[in-house]
């Protein structure tokens, strides 16, 4: 296997990445890399690492080997500020992780207040944009509880935006959705990405996967092994692995 | 002739009826109600325990209490992080504090408490006189109990709570603080009431320490009524007094675990 160097204008790049859950080797030796402004979609079966991928990247996960950098830091340093690299990128969870016993607007206020030092009034200005932007600007008082699961992962992306993030990373974030409400999500995601929001997205979304990625990565095992363009991927994809991927949930 | 099951339920159920019944009565008509209403419930000396046993006795126990409630509370949140820390010594200290102040009686903590100190730190007081002494003696034994609670409950918060506090930038004490910390106090809430009910009752174990009339709290003020009177009646009325402050409280445990069960 050839070292692979770092590509200037990335975002995020991945290099030579192993992580084990003890005995067991979920990432294989990962090389990946998301460029500025780029949409990335990773799509896999279940247990193939690509969740873990993306959980390394914020360091929720803590890679046992290789090297991560966002933008010029490298984050696999141990003397990086982990709160600081994280408040720069947004995270998009499967179960949406609204906090229940907030207010929707105090969910998108706290940290902003907390963590950037933000006044009440900046960061209240602030959520009620992101709020409009998803088009929920009308239930700032109700709580997590009281929304649908479409309308809370729709608050849980505002409140990564009113961080101002560089980039987002998302979870399978339509996969805890009842069908009809996958759509006002997707929509907010292309909204996004139509923004120039730089996006790194784990899904089972092929549509979103075709229409808004700029690349598509294709796991299995925990290696990448097939990566390239959604169009050409999916309609013509080379591995084997991945044509009986694709064949089953196509 | 076979009885169905249904029937055989309801004969052996009248059955169990009568017995009760037989069995209240027997009691009943065998109980010396005439000394026994003049011993727990003589009306001229339960006239006699007022306003005292209100003003003084009623207060001093819900004083205590409530004192050591909150001490025990903020000692008790303390020890539950510790237990949960990655610190190793953290852990450790909490786990001894925690198996000592459970696995021994409240009264024999009272006893070392109020007899150590003194010859631990002599010249030095405790400040607040009685009320500290109770106050942090009865605290040290509620902390162990609900720093248990407390940790359970903050297990209990689901671990995305905190890996989204964490992705929104903030630190792990930060996160504890606004995000899981709140949301399991309300998950507690019914058994750290249960908590504030035992330590009312433990705080009758005052009496070991000496206490001037004023420190009175019910339990002290029954006992001391019974050795001037030779009559249980101040230490019945005692006894209703924490029912006074009991039921209440474990009606409201009741609402509250009713509610969340609907909620779930």
């Amino acid at each position: 296997m050839t070292e692979r160097t770092r590509e200037s204008g990335a975002a995020i790049d991945v290099l030579q990445l192993h992580k084990y859950f003890g005995d067991n080797e979920v990432l294989q030796g990962i090389d990946f890399h998301v460029g500025n402004g780029q949409v990335v979609c990773v799509i896999g079966p279940s247990g193939s690492g690509k969740s873990t991928l993306l959980r390394c990247v914020n360091l929720l996960e803590t890679p046992t080997s290789g090297k991560i950098f966002i933008e010029d830091t490298e984050i696999t340093d141990p003397d990086v500020d982990v709160d600081a690299v994280r408040s720069r990128i947004g995270m998009v969870f499967q179960q949406f992780n609204l906090f229940p016993h907030m207010t929707v607007l105090k969910n998108l206020t706290v940290a902003q207040q907390k963590v950037k030092g933000r006044g009440k009034d900046e960061a209240v200005e602030c959520a009620r944009r992101n709020l409009a932007k998803v088009g929920l600007a009308e239930r700032e008082d109700a709580y997590p509880a009281h929304l649908s699961g479409g309308q809370q992962q729709r608050i849980a992306i505002a409140r990564a935006l009113s961080m101002d993030p560089d980039m987002m990373l998302f979870d399978e974030p339509t996969s805890a959705l009842d069908p009809e409400l996958v759509g006002d999500v997707l929509g907010v995601m292309k909204d996004l990405a139509s923004e120039g929001m730089t996006m790194m997205v784990v899904t089972h979304e092929m549509g979103f996967a075709r229409e808004v990625g700029d690349k598509l990565v294709f796991m299995d095992g925990g290696v990448i092994v097939e990566e390239g363009d959604p169009v050409a991927v999916l309609g013509d994809p080379q591995h084997e692995r991945t044509q009986s991927f694709l064949s089953k949930v196509l | 002739m076979a009885m169905s099951p249904r029937k055989r339920a309801r004969v052996s159920r009248a059955v169990q009826y009568v017995v009760l019944a037989v069995l209240v009565v027997a009691v009943a008509l065998v109980a010396d109600w005439k000394t026994l209403g003049s011993t727990f419930l003589d009306p001229d000396l339960a006239r006699e325990q007022f306003p005292d046993i209100i003003s003084v006795a009623l207060k001093n126990t819900i004083l205590y209490t409530i004192g050591a409630f909150v001490f025990g509370l903020a000692l008790g949140l303390v020890l539950a992080l510790m237990r949960l820390s990655s610190v190793g010594p953290y852990r450790w200290l909490a786990t001894t504090f925690i198996e000592f102040f459970r696995g021994v009686p409240a009264l024999i903590v009272f006893i070392g408490f109020y007899f150590g100190l003194p010859i631990a730190f002599p010249g030095r007081q405790i400040p607040g006189g009685t009320f500290g002494v109770v106050v942090i003696a009865l605290g040290l034994v509620g902390a162990a109990y609900m720093a248990e609670t407390i940790r359970a409950g903050i297990q209990a918060v689901p671990k995305g709570q905190m890996e989204a506090a964490r992705s929104l930038g903030m630190s792990h004490s930060r996160a504890m603080v606004t995000i899981i910390v709140p949301q399991a106090f309300r998950i507690i809430l019914p058994p750290l009431t249960n908590e504030l009910i035992l330590l009312t009752k433990d705080s009758s174990l005052v009496y070991v320490v000496g206490l001037t009339f004023a420190d009175y709290e019910l339990t002290k003020f029954g006992r001391e009524g019974l050795n001037d009177n030779a009559n249980l009646t101040p230490l019945f009325l005692a006894a209703l007094c924490y029912l006074l402050i009991t039921v209440p409280l474990s009606i409201v445990v009741r609402r509250m675990e009713a509610r969340s069960e609907r909620a779930r």
